[in-house]
């Protein structure tokens, strides 16, 4: 088992055009940090700054939640959750 | 190229939301670029000067779209008091490369259904911060386009 990062297309780049990619972790920044080891620069698209936070214009959702609501970074996550990062639709 | 009742469908978007930004995306089957199924989003900002889909809605449309195998040909906006040209904020935001951003106007009165002039509706390709305006080509149905390229 392992935890799912569904990538959107945006940043296929970074994993070779997949559209899934696997990792582990016991929250997100670990999750994250675990993926930008086998996929570097996924991590600088999704989080900024120092401390270091979810980016404004992207969306990350551990198991359909919102982590803005669950915890941000530090949302858990196991074995078998599905991570989806989603980049806003937005503008002016 | 897009079909009449879409752009019918995405100017009365714009004008039932006025004065604030009117939102939304033309969905098409993956790779074929036609914009078959027009999806009126909400404006989580509800702002005159700002659009962004609610988290929630934007999570169950990319669902929904990849069950489908579809993907977002056509992603639209309304400027309300500007013209319609990308701002700086629509640049920076861009985050679909494949997407033809549709921005439509309804400044200077044409948000009423009785204005009679042409509603401003154009159409961008905006990849790295680069904008590229292309031109907007509406038929009656792609059906009658076929065999063309």
């Amino acid at each position: 088992m392992a935890i799912e990062l569904r990538v959107p297309t945006i940043l296929r780049t970074y994993t070779g055009g997949a559209k899934a990619v696997n990792g582990d972790g016991t929250n997100l920044a670990e999750f994250i940090d675990n993926i930008d080891g086998t996929h570097p620069g996924l991590k600088e698209r999704i989080v900024e700054g120092e401390p270091e936070e979810l980016r404004r214009f992207v969306n990350v959702y551990v198991n359909d939640e919102d982590v803005r609501f669950t915890g941000g970074l530090k949302t858990e996550v196991k074995d078998g959750d599905v991570v989806v990062v989603l980049p806003a639709v937005a503008g002016g | 190229m897009i079909e009449k009742a879409t752009v019918d469908a995405i100017v009365a978007h714009a004008r039932r939301d006025h004065p604030d930004e009117a939102c939304g995306v033309v969905a098409g089957a993956e790779g074929s670029d036609r914009a078959t199924r027009f999806i009126p989003m909400l404006n989580a900002a509800m702002s005159p000067t700002f659009y962004e889909f609610d988290s929630g809605d934007l999570l169950r449309l990319y669902k929904e779209l990849d069950e489908r195998d579809e993907e977002p040909v056509v992603i639209y906006h309304s400027h309300t008091a500007t013209e319609a040209y990308p701002s700086r904020t629509d640049i920076n935001l861009a985050q679909e490369p494949g997407a033809h951003y549709v921005l439509v106007s309804t400044r200077d009165g044409a948000d009423s259904p009785e204005y009679d002039g042409p509603v401003e509706f154009r159409s961008y390709r905006i990849v790295d911060g680069e904008v590229t305006e292309e031109e907007v080509r509406v038929v009656g149905s792609y059906a009658e386009t076929e065999g063309e390229h």
